[in-house]
Order: C-alpha cells, then structure tokens, then sequence
C-alpha cells in the first residue's frame, strides 16, 4: 500500500515536472501530430517523377508515340540524347532509365520480327528502379499493342492472373508509414525522456535526497516508467484518433483496445531502457551519443523501414530479440490485418519480458550509479 | 606585506566608469564605478552572487561589455585592437577548481599549451613550464591528468598556466574556494613571492572568505551588483568600529539586509547521558585503487552539532554518503542509533534527515509543492502535515514565497527551504553536506539559528560539513579530514589550544603538516608534499614578440590546439568508442538492415483442381527459390485469412477447379492471388513477382501449358547497369558512409566546440591572442583525421564483411573524402555556432545532417527525380556530391574524369563553412 501510494506521489511529481518543461510539451505534441502527418504523406517509395531519356534511332510514328505515353507525375517530360551520350548520362546520374529505341523498329514490328527495346536502368537507384522498369514495360507493351490494332484491348492471355491486395487494396503507403511514424516517435521519445529524466534528478542531487529517504529503488523507477509512459500513451492516443484515423482516414481492422495493450507493453520496454540508458551514462552528452547509436538500431531493425524477412538469417535472430520489431509486427497484425489476442501473444509475451530485463538490471544498477557520478 | 604603488605613479591599472550587466533580466552589476590601483594586492570581497566573477571577466576582457567603459592598462578594453595588444599582459584564472583545465591532459600538458598559445619558442616553454611546476610543487607529477588531481593542485596548475607568459595584470577569480587550509596557504605564498620577483605586477582577486582578504592592500566590498565601500582593511573595520572583516561586511550591508542580524549566541550542549546516535567503524571506500576514504572512525552523540571539516575531494560526502546508505562501504561499519544503514533499511532512514550538497530540491516545483510532496513521500497524515508545514513555513520565514518556484529563490532562502524539507518528518539525525557554500554572512547566521535550535531545543543529533572555518568553531566537536583521513577529532578550542595555535586554520595546518610527515618520510612522495615553494626566480626575460614572424606564431598557437584535442579524444573512451566503433557499428546496421530486396516470401497454394496443369503451373512458383519459400497448403478460405492475418504467409495463389480442363479447353480461367498488402511496398513488390512469375512461365514452351506465341510484340530488354544482379546491398553499401562520414565527424567536431563552452575551458581562447581561424583550423584537423581513418575502416568492412569492392578509381575517392570529411567537420562547426549545451550540439547537429542526407542526396531518391525546394536543397548539400562519387566508385566503376565536378563542388563547401563559422564564433562571452 505504501509502495503504491510512493509510486503514486512520485509519478505525479515527474508529470509535473514535465508539464512545466514548455519546450518539451510543446516537442512531444509536434512529433505526435505534424511530424507523423508529414512522414505519412511526404516521402513514398512509389515511383514519381523519375527521370527518363529516349534514345530514338527509330523516328517513326510509334516511336513518337512511345516518347509521348510518358508524362508527369510518374515521369519526368522524357528528354531526347544520342546514342554516344548513354554512358555519360548515366555515370553523372541525370537519368535513372534511358529506353533505346533501335532503328527500323516499327517495321520490324509490323513485320512481326520481335525487335528489341534496350532499357537501361540505373540500378544503384533501388527502390524506384525495380518497380519504375516494370511500369515502363507495361506501358510500352500497352501502346505497342494499341498503335498496332487502334484498339485498347490488349490480346488475352490464357490464363488471366487476378492479383487482390487484402488489408490496404489501393496499396496506399500513408497508411503503413503512418503507424511506423508513431512507433518511432514512440521509441525514441520516451527513451529521451525517461533517460533524461534520470540524469536530470542525478546531476541535481535529488536522486540521492530520494534515496536516502525510505523509498525503495522500485518506487523510484516504477514512478518515472508510469509517468512518463502514460504521457506518450496519451500522445499516441491522440495521434491516432486525431492524425492516423481523422486527418488520413486510416481504416483500423482490429481492436483498438488489444493494439493500446501493446503499446502500454512497449511502453514499459521503452521506459525501462531509458532508465537502463540513463543510468550507465554518467553524463547528459554521454547519454545524447549512446541515444543516437541505439536509436537508430532499434528504428531501422525493427521492420518499419525495410521488410524483416529481407534480412540476413543471422541477423534475423538477433532482431527476434528486439522489441521494436514485434511491435512493427503486431501493429501491422491488429490494425490492418485484424488479428485478434491469439495471433499477436507470442509478440507481446517477447516485449514484455525483454522491457522486464531491462527494468530489473537498471534496479540493480540504480543504486551503484550513484557512486559513478561523484 | 608591500605598499601600494598607487600613491606614487597615481594612475589605475584598471578603471571602471557606470558598468551595469544583465543576464535577462537579472542585474548583475548595477552602475559600478571603481578606480583599481596598480602595483597592489586588491581583494573584492562578497558573498557568491553579487556580481564579482562578471567584474573579473570584464576586467579580463573575457566577457563582453554591455554598458559603460572599463579601461585596463591604459586602454578600453571594450576595444579588438587593446585587447590583442594586452592579452599577453593579463592572466586570467576564472572560478570553479580546475575550471580552464583540460581534465584529461596532464599538468605539463595543460601549463605547455598556455605557454604555445602565448609564443613561447620550444627551449623557453620546456625551462618555463619546468620553473613554475618546481615553485609551485608540481615538479614530481608532472604526467598526472589534471582531472585526478585535488582541488588545490588544480588551482596551482591554472596558477601556472597563467603565470607562463609574464603578466604585468594577474586576475583571480575564487581561487581559493574549496581548497585545504594548507594548499591555501601555499597558494598565497606563492602569489607573495611572485610579487616579490615582480613589484609592478598588480593583482586583483575575489573572495567570499572574508577572513583572507584581511592582509591584502585594497578592498572592495560588493553587495547585489553594487560597490559597498573601497579602501584598505584597516580603514574598513575601523570606519564601522569591527574586529574582523566578516563583522566589517555585515555592517557596511545596507539596513534592510542587516534586519533583525544580531550576534550569533551558542548555548552549551547540556552534558547529560547520551546514547551514541551515530556510530561508524573503520569505514574505507576505495574506487579502483584509489583510496576515497581511509579508515574513519567516529562516535556522535544524540543533540550534538558535530561538524566535518575538509577540502572539496578530502572525502566528505563520501564518508556522508556512507552514513546515508547512499554508497556501501568497502570495509567497516555505519550504524545509526544501532541500527545498520545498508541499503534497504526503510525504517532507519525515516529518522534520517539528509540535505545534499548542491541544492537537491525540485526546482521546477512551488515551495508548498516540494513540502507536500515530502510529506507524502513520508506518510504524514494529511492534517499533520499541514500542521507541520504552517509551523515550519512561518519558523523558516518561508511565508511570503511559498507559491513562488524553488529555482526562483535566492541562495539563502532555497538553503532554509532545504533545511525545512530535510526536517519535515522530524528526523533525529540531520545530516547536512556543505548547506552554506554560496550563503552570504547573514543568511548563514540564520541558518544558523536554526540549526541551533533544532539541536538544542529538540534534541537532534546535526552532522555537518563545511569548508568555512569559521562555521567549524560553531559545532560542539569537529573532525578535521584531510585525504581521506581523519585527522583530529575534538571540540574545536580544544584542538586549538592542544597544538598552541592561534585559530582554528592553524591548527588544521599543523594537523595535516604532521600527517604528510608522518605518511611521507621520503620527503615529497606524497599529492601535496611540497610544503613550501621557492620563491619564482626571474631569470628570463619575457617573451618579445617580435622574435618570432606573425605566421609562424598563428601556425604554433593552431598546432598547440591540434595537438590538445588530440589527447582529450584519445584519453575520453566514450567519444573514442563513439568515433570508431560507432561508425563500425552503423555500418553493420545499415548494410544488413536497409534493404529494398524483397526476398524470401512465404506462400501457400490453395489448390482446387490438382490436375497436372494446376501442378505445373504451382511448381514455377517453387521453382524461384530466392523469391518464394512454399509453405503448408492451404485447406479452406478461412485458413487462407487467418494464415494471412497471423502474418505467417503473405500470398495466397487458389486455383480454381476445373483449371486444367479450362486451360486445355482454351476458355482462360483465372488464377487468384492474395497479398499481403499492410505493407505497400512489400505488397506492391510482391504481386509484380507473382505477375512476373505468371508471364516466365506462359513464355516457356517447357511448363507442359499449351499456349499461343505471343504476335506481334517488342522484347524489352532490362539492363540492370551498375549492379545486374539488383541487389540492393550494392547500392546501399557505397551510400552508407556518405552518411556516416556527415553524421559522426559533424556531430564530435560540434561538441568538442560546444563542450569547451559548457566546461569552462573556452575562455583560454577569450583571453589568449589566439585568433579564430586558429582555432577552429587546430579543433578541426584531428576530426578531419578521425573521418579519413573512418573511411578507411568502412572502405575495409565493404570489401571484408560485404563483399563490395571499389571498382573505380581509389585514389580519388580518398581525395573526395579529404574533401567531404573537411567539409562535414564544418558543418559541425557551424551548428557549434548557434547551440550551447552539449546534449543539443548533439540533436542538433544530427537532425541537420540526417534529414537532408536522407531525404535529399540521393540516398532514398535519386537527385534528379526531386522537385522544388527539395532539389535545391539537395543541389547544395555537400553528400549529394560524395554520394555520387561513392556510389560511382564502388558501384558504377567510374574513372577519375567523372569524379572531377564533385571534387571541384566539395571544395567550394569548404571556404563558406569556414566564413560562417568564424562570423558565428565569437571572441568573448556574453
């Protein structure tokens, strides 16, 4: 009872605490708010407006007609180069594909001589090359197809492939980015704030006047982990009601309530490796390099930039271990797929117990840290 | 003692005309006008607060002049050109132990580097640095890192630092605060016979100890930014009819100040029998091999004042936090009342009252708000506690302020609100560390007071430390520490008349001379062995300028700092390990974790027909083993959802029944594929490998399906240039020390500046003729090194761990980088311009080079595909270029010729980081 009252006391003290810190507030609602709003919708991995160049040794109607088929946004108003110019073009990077167009092309067509079309592709340029060289096949397939009949069928297949995307149908990349924002803006805010919370009171000297008071390490460790979790809990509520579900009409499959019980888990996670940050560092700048150096490890691991899966397998076992990852993971599960409590336990299970090490090894270390500053 | 000289040449050596300074709103100094004789001993006497230190660094041209006009040596200080021409003439020595030491260079390092900032030829600086390190006792340690040295060591070597080049000014700021009795006196004589080689040099020093300005030849005592009163100390005491100059100070305040201040009376401690309240045995704590605090032994009885006397770093708070429970012992025991204080023993420490050093309450929390919450952290019952609260509230004279923030408070009212909170739950032991350091006389008379009262009146047992002597005559027994050691240990008059001295000073210096002897036969082994110092000879001359050519000396000065930094990198593991591993690390996070190759996907097939057709048409999607891994087929709709959902698979291929027939009889039937679309990129990349997996196979007149050549058709032919296999390890590899090489030289660069800032230690670049181009060109080269090594490692880790070789021209590329880590360590520079703590330096700087190096060099996005304000951005920033080279050397394979326009475009970068730098840098402090 008394542990719990302590906890109670202190946790209201750190909120306090906090609120006066204008400037932060002031942060913590701007990265829940315009910062996710312009990570969802600013940069996309879809191609647009990429740069592309047309060699034509052709000069026929169709070639003409296949320069024209490309225009903005998806593509840059096609230039026209010579032959010689290719290598250069794309060594200097002014290009990312230039179609060659050989000569006698739409006669050898009509002839039915299958010529070939060389598209070169700058492939150090990878995410938009993959995906813009098939775009540029289907459409120049499309308008070879149609130049050739005047019709816009183009000749059946026997068999048809129908392809259905299930939980995002129109593959709107906001929807996706908009979770992973939150979840790194998560991640990185209350590591920042609970570490800072802790230097902060230990380079003041109020840690030590707490310790020496009849307060155990617990009470003064589960205070700062339920304060300063409930204040991004509360920042993600809003961010997701107000900017992922109001502002971008991000439909939400699951339960809501299943997904904020992950987020209270990776909460703890979270808070307690704050406090594990803040505690081994001995001072504020030391603790700014570690944040930067762990930070980035736990946002670019964790699946939200680039799929898991494509990982090596070592390196795969090793982020079975990060929690970052599993909240990726079921934050995909419960929000767009629908997953219910038995698809996602195993994950929030990992979050739990990896956030549990880190809180009982800063305990352990909550007290000795006092020494190291001195 | 000498005379002033005033009297017979009559000119000030500094005079000071209506200067008033603000910091915000706070008023500083308030309207100061003074005349400084020359050729004397000047004191400036004040408690912490009043305005001293921001005289001093005015006078020292270290800080900038807001209002007024401050002449030194014969010209406005306030003036570029005086300045540069009297810096070598003035010493600067700021307050805070060691606070323009580089902690981690040693003390010949330190005093060497003074004396290349000020020009001194190499054989002048090593006879130099060897004679002033021999006056002042330093010679037998003259490798230790001057972090590791005791507070009065320190303060000899920032003495010596400032000696090194002669000064005819020598100003000094608290250069005694905090340090032992003994390493006291020694300082003071070492000033004596430095003024004793030189009479004309004048020196002004400030104090809050009132009883060491009594000797010096001029006084100026201050008060809240204002001038009390000048002259000598004989004509100070005997205007206001005192003894002593702490009496003399208290009666020049002002009356509302002085209100109610009456003569601080002690009862006697009634002698009755009393139960030992504190008990401690042989307590040791070691850190390492050094030994913190040695064999203590102490016994306190309930209500006594038992004080605890010693210099910063003797071992104070240690043995404190010991008593505390704060920090187990190494060896021995502490008892409170019997009882053992280790960690965990609630019910010990309810009876404990502990006041930290520093002022340890909530600052951004009201007065009431810090007494509530002790209370519940107390479990004082609400009606108790606001009982409580009112009684301490009008004892403690916190009435008026008690809805005003703690940090708002002034130092003596924020001190009783320490002693209030300490008290709240009526602890029987207080124990307080240094509760009056930065308190002005009268303050710490009420404090005082209270204390007294506590003591008396209610029986609490008060264990207190200080540095102030006069404070120890107050406590019924004190314990004098030196060391780590106890010393002596009895009621202060006896200690006093046991070694027949005259004060209590005395007394602790015949104590700590016994012990050194006692502990060090061989003479000077021992930290503060040197007793006494030589007097300063004057053999050499000082230093003519002239002898050496101006770019010669500029060139020395941005070595020294080059060489400086050098060693603070190499002695701090963390910005070491931040610089090396760090960059190693992020290579392997980045390489192995950014990828865009989709591979390895899970599916299942649903397959409604089995006929060989369907077979067939399933066995091409096995068949691509770096795309596709088959799982268990699927055997219902409701599987195939949940599969999806659970994120064991994300693509579902269902074949409907009669496909085979369907296929023979030419009437197209369809093939369905679900994806996994959460996410888009993923999803987008996978349905086009299933559509590509479909078009191989209705191409292959090998998959057993019958099907039409297609008519009529262009073949497009990729060519993936660059990198033919479309791996994106290829692409990112190169790109990742564009980043890294922005990201950690600028961020070390911004907070090797930044840190001189916060640390105290820039103002060796305010007061020496150090010029900024200087020094930002000698911070820089170490950083600049530091990136090519990076390089270097990450050239290695790409090739090694990778297997991503350069295939173009290395030589260039090395250039390239030359070029860009130049260029990056600038933009550090740039960033150290506007940021002022370390911990923002950080974040700063990496958000500013993250988000455009990102976003807008080519990295996620190829230049040429931005727009707008993007573009441009992108077009300026030096990593779009490197990133070109990168990628071109070890992707692309491109010659030298290419590399050309990116080198030409680094190089531009350079000049300008520089000129904004060194518009942004300023000369003196605020």
């Amino acid at each position: 009872m008394t542990t719990l009252l302590n906890i109670l006391w202190l946790g209201l003290k750190e909120i306090r605490s906090l609120l006066c810190d204008l400037v932060m507030v002031l942060f913590v609602l701007y990265a829940f708010t315009l910062a996710i709003y312009v990570q969802a919708t600013g940069t996309s991995s879809e191609v647009n407006n990429a740069s592309i160049s047309f060699v034509d040794e052709d000069g026929s109607a169709l070639s003409k007609e296949l320069i024209n088929a490309f225009y903005p946004p998806r593509f840059q108003v096609p230039e026209l180069i010579a032959a010689s110019e290719v290598e250069e073009a794309m060594d200097k990077g002014l290009f990312m594909f230039v179609v060659i167009i050989p000569p006698m092309f739409e006669s050898d067509l009509r002839a039915d001589q299958q010529p070939d079309i060389q598209l070169n592709i700058d492939a150090t340029a990878m995410q938009q090359a993959g995906i813009g060289s098939n775009y540029i096949k289907n459409i120049i397939n499309d308008r070879i197809a149609s130049f050739l009949s005047r019709t816009d069928v183009t000749p059946p297949q026997p068999i048809n492939l129908v392809v259905r995307r299930l939980f995002n149908p129109n593959g709107e990349s906001s929807w996706f980015k908009s979770v992973v924002a939150i979840i790194n803006q998560i991640s990185l805010l209350t590591i920042v704030l609970c570490g800072a919370a802790v230097i902060r009171e230990r380079e003041h000297g109020t840690l030590e006047h707490l310790l020496v008071m009849p307060l155990t390490s617990f009470e003064i460790a589960m205070a700062k982990v339920w304060a300063n979790g409930l204040v991004i809990l509360i920042a993600t509520g809003l961010s997701l009601f107000l900017v992922v579900m109001k502002a971008l009409q991000v439909p939400f499959a699951g339960s809501i309530v299943l997904w904020f019980c992950g987020v209270i888990l990776y909460l703890f996670f979270t808070t307690a490796l704050g406090l594990f940050l803040g505690t081994i560092s001995r001072s504020m700048a030391q603790f700014a390099l570690l944040i930067m150096l762990v930070i980035i490890v736990i946002q670019l691991l964790s699946g939200g930039s680039t799929p898991v899966e494509s990982q090596p397998q070592w390196l795969q076992r090793m982020t079975y271990l990060l929690p970052s990852r599993h909240f990726v993971s079921f934050s995909q599960v419960i929000i767009y797929r629908g997953g219910g409590i038995s698809a996602v336990w195993s994950q929030f299970l990992i979050v739990g117990g990896v956030g549990l090490g880190f809180f009982v090894y800063s305990m352990a270390l909550f007290r000795k840290s006092i020494a190291v500053t001195k | 003692m000498q005379f002033c000289v005033s009297e017979s040449d009559g000119k000030p050596v500094v005079s000071i005309k209506d200067v008033t300074h603000r910091y915000g709103s706070v008023v500083a100094l308030d309207g100061i006008s003074l005349d400084v004789p020359s050729g004397c001993m000047v004191g400036i006497v004040g408690p912490d607060g009043v305005g001293k230190s921001t005289l001093m660094a005015l006078i020292a041209g270290s800080k900038k002049l807001q209002h007024g006009s401050v002449t030194v040596l014969d010209g406005d200080i306030a003036d570029v050109r005086h300045r540069r021409i009297v810096c070598p003439q003035i010493a600067y020595m700021p307050q805070g132990l060691g606070k323009n030491l580089y902690l981690e260079l040693s003390v010949h390092d330190n005093v060497d580097f003074m004396a290349r900032l000020f020009g001194l030829s190499a054989a002048e600086r090593s006879t130099k640095v060897k004679e002033l390190l021999d006056a002042t006792g330093l010679g037998p340690f003259p490798g230790r890192p001057a972090g590791k040295l005791s507070g009065g060591m320190k303060q000899k070597v920032g003495l010596c630092g400032a000696l090194v080049h002669e000064p005819d000014l020598l100003v000094l700021d608290e250069p005694t605060t905090g340090v032992d009795p003994l390493s006291r006196r020694q300082f003071w004589t070492l000033i004596d016979d430095i003024r004793a080689g030189r009479p004309s040099m004048s020196v002004i020093i400030s104090t809050a100890y009132m009883d060491e300005a009594q000797q010096w030849d001029w006084i100026v005592a201050m008060d809240a930014g204002r001038v009390l009163a000048t002259g000598t100390p004989a004509e100070l005491m005997e205007r206001t009819g005192t003894k002593d100059l702490e009496k003399c100070f208290i009666a020049l305040l002002p009356e509302e100040k002085r209100m109610g201040h009456t003569e601080l009376i002690i009862p006697p401690r009634a002698a009755a029998e009393s139960e030992i309240a504190i008990d401690a045995k042989g307590l040791t704590r070691r850190f390492g091999s050094f030994t913190a605090v040695d064999h203590v032994t102490l016994s306190i009885e309930r209500g006594e004042i038992f004080g605890f006397l010693g210099s910063n770093g003797c071992g104070k708070s240690t043995t404190m936090k010991m008593l505390t429970g704060l920090l187990p012992p190494t060896e021995g025991t502490a008892t409170l009342f019997g009882h053992s204080v280790e960690a965990g023993s609630i019910e010990v420490r309810k009876r404990l009252g502990y006041m930290t050093q520093a002022f340890s309450l909530y600052g951004e929390l009201t007065v009431r708000q810090n007494l509530v919450l002790d209370a519940r952290l107390y479990h004082i019952t609400p009606e108790k506690a606001k009982a409580r609260i009112e009684e301490l509230v009008e004892k403690f004279g916190l009435g008026p302020h008690l809805d005003s923030l703690a940090e708002d408070l002034p130092m003596g009212l924020r001190q009783r609100l320490s002693l209030a909170v300490a008290v709240l739950h009526e602890p029987e032991i207080l124990i307080l560390d240094e509760p009056t350091s930065g308190v002005d006389p009268v303050a710490r008379d009420s404090f005082w007071e209270l204390l007294i009262d506590l003591s008396r009146k209610q029986g609490v047992t008060i264990f207190v430390t200080t540095h102030f002597m006069n404070e120890g005559m107050r406590c019924d027994r004190i314990s004098l520490m030196n060391a780590g050691k106890v010393l002596a240990c009895d009621a202060p008059q006896k200690l006093i008349e046991t070694r027949g001295a005259a004060s209590l000073e005395d007394a602790f210096i015949a104590y700590m001379e016994d012990a050194i002897v006692g502990a060090a036969p061989s003479g000077k082994s021992k930290d503060e062995a040197a007793i006494s110092a030589p007097a300063v000879e004057k053999p050499v001359p000082p230093p003519s300028p002239a002898k050496q050519s101006d770019f010669k000396l500029q060139l020395v000065r941005m070595l020294a700092y080059t060489y400086n930094e050098t060693m603070q990198i190499r002695r701090d593991p963390v910005r070491l390990a931040f610089a090396f591993i760090g960059s190693a690390l992020l290579m392997l996070v980045f390489g192995f974790g950014i990828t865009t190759d989709v591979e390895n996907i899970r599916y299942a097939t649903f397959d409604l027909d089995r006929s060989p057709e369907s077979r067939a048409y399933l066995e091409q999607f096995a068949a691509s083993e770096r795309y596709f891994i088959p799982t268990e087929p699927i055997g219902s709709d409701q599987d195939a959802l949940k599969r999806l959902q659970s994120d064991d698979i994300s693509l579902v291929l269902e074949i409907p029944p009669n496909f085979g027939r369907d296929v023979r009889k030419g009437s197209k039937p369809d093939v369905s594929a679900q994806v996994d679309g959460a996410n888009p990129f993923r999803g987008e990349t996978i349905a086009q490998y299933a559509q590509g997996v479909h078009n191989t196979l209705l191409n292959d007149p090998a998959s057993g399906l019958d099907t039409d050549k297609k008519k009529f058709t262009a073949n497009i032919q990729d060519r993936y240039m660059y990198n033919p296999t479309f791996e994106s390890i290829y692409s990112i590899v190169p790109s990742v020390p564009a980043l890294l090489l922005i990201l950690i030289p600028a961020i070390l660069m911004s907070v090797s500046i930044v840190r001189e800032k916060e640390l105290g230690s820039m103002i060796n670049f305010y007061v020496t003729p150090t010029g900024r181009m200087e020094y930002l060109l000698g911070k820089q080269i170490p950083y600049i090194v530091i990136g090519m090594i990076n390089f270097f490692i990450l050239a290695a880790m790409a090739l090694l761990v990778f297997g991503v070789p350069i295939k173009g021209s290395f030589l260039m590329l090395t250039l390239c980088t030359l070029l860009y880590v130049t260029a990056t360590t600038g933009v550090g520079m740039v960033t150290s311009t506007f940021t002022s703590s370390q911990v923002a330096a950080v974040f700063v700087t990496a958000i500013l080079t993250i988000v455009p190096t990102i976003q807008f060099s080519g990295l996620l996005q190829p230049v040429s595909t931005l727009e707008g304000n993007a573009r441009f951005i992108g077009l300026i920033w030096p990593t779009t270029y490197y990133m070109h080279s990168s990628v071109g050397a070890y992707t692309k394979g491109l010659g030298p010729a290419l590399m050309v326009q990116d080198l030409v475009f680094l190089a531009c970068c350079i000049p300008i980081l520089w000129a904004v730098s060194l518009v942004g840098l300023r000369k003196q402090e605020k």
